[in-house]
């Protein structure tokens, strides 16, 4: 799959690493994205929207992060979810680089 | 069996950006290398040299485990816990990035570079509380020996503790000194970076700033070829789960 835009929603609990991962994902020329707070905001913006990757970002427990995985299974069964860890720009690129790369998906 | 994976230091990432040079072994920030993701838990090892006077404006870290070790020059340290620390060569510096912090980072001189180790752990928890720690090494205890740094628990055997099973030694060798490492923990994988000198490690040869990593061993071998060789040893879990 070749995509023109990358979409991504990241859920974190800290507002102002939220912050800078929004302006981090939304500096990039192909990418887009929204930030969330929560696990159950994520499920809301998923029902309105749709995204390529959801990013799991500081606060959300594995637990939570197993119920997000079995909602969205219905909701937006091909989003991609993965953790993201760091809090920043040192691990935000490789991260989703390697994703898209798990899953042959090409940005052009 | 093990399993060697030798990163010489010139395949190495190279950031360059007039202030800071940064040479990354694992892919970080834009440089990006599918071969080069970490070696078990340990996902960030970067060589870094900050200009005089200059470092990184305040930025965010969240659930990583973060150890900077200067080689040369004083690097200033501020976080929104409260602390405004100095390290220097001869310290260690950890911060539990856990559920978030923020922090600054610059060389404290303006005349005079600051070379540092700046590396990164996956934890083995989730959202703990951020937490800095810095401890001053003994050196003298470093001569022909590998001498514990990091490790997982508070009150092991000195230096700091991090939210990991990790242990890391480092040593400052004769030539011709031999020591071998033994490993802490079934599961563990080592990987081996050379600071300065040359080593000859389970038979492979390597030079300043290379770095090694074994799987599937409990020991490993060790031997200084030149004076002055001072090596890291990083002992880290192979698989990375995380509870929460």
């Amino acid at each position: 799959m070749v995509l023109d835009q990358l979409h991504i929603l990241a859920a974190g609990h800290h507002q102002e690493i939220m912050q800078v991962l929004h302006r981090l994902i939304n500096g990039r020329e192909n990418w887009t994205g929204k930030v969330v707070a929560s696990t159950e905001e994520a499920i809301t913006a998923c029902s309105e929207a749709p995204y390529h990757i959801l990013l799991l970002c500081a606060g959300i427990p594995e637990a939570d992060a197993a119920v997000i995985k079995e909602r969205l299974a219905a909701l937006q069964p091909h989003i991609i979810i993965i953790r993201h860890f760091g809090g920043g720009s040192g691990l935000l690129e490789s991260e989703i680089r390697a994703a898209l790369d798990a899953h042959q998906i090409q940005l052009r | 069996m093990a399993t060697h994976t030798l990163h010489k230091a010139d395949t190495r990432g190279n950031a360059e950006h007039g202030w800071l040079n940064s040479r990354q072994t694992f892919s970080f920030a834009s440089y990006y290398n599918p071969e080069r993701m970490g070696f078990g838990a340990l996902r960030v090892l970067n060589d870094d040299t900050v200009a005089g006077g200059r470092g990184f404006g305040t930025h965010p870290h969240d659930n990583m485990e973060i150890i900077s070790i200067p080689l040369e020059g004083d690097l200033e340290h501020k976080d929104n816990l409260g602390n405004t620390e100095v390290i220097r060569q001869g310290d260690v510096q950890v911060m539990s990035a856990g559920t978030g912090v923020f922090h600054s980072e610059y060389n404290k001189h303006a005349d005079r570079e600051v070379k540092f180790l700046q590396i990164w752990l996956f934890p083995n928890r989730l959202n703990v509380s951020p937490r800095y720690d810095q401890v001053t090494l003994d050196m003298a205890a470093m001569q022909n020996n590998l001498q514990q740094i990091i490790s997982p628990a508070p009150g092991s055997h000195g230096g700091a503790w991090i939210h990991q099973d990790a242990w890391f030694h480092m040593g400052a060798f004769e030539k011709g000194r031999q020591v071998a490492y033994d490993l802490k923990k079934e599961g563990n994988g080592v990987y081996l970076f050379v600071i300065n000198g040359s080593f000859t490690i389970d038979g492979q040869s390597l030079e300043k700033r290379d770095g090694l990593g074994i799987e599937g061993t409990a020991q490993v071998s060790i031997t200084a070829n030149e004076d002055n060789s001072q090596l890291l040893v990083m002992e880290v879990p192979m698989q990375v789960t995380q509870k929460s």
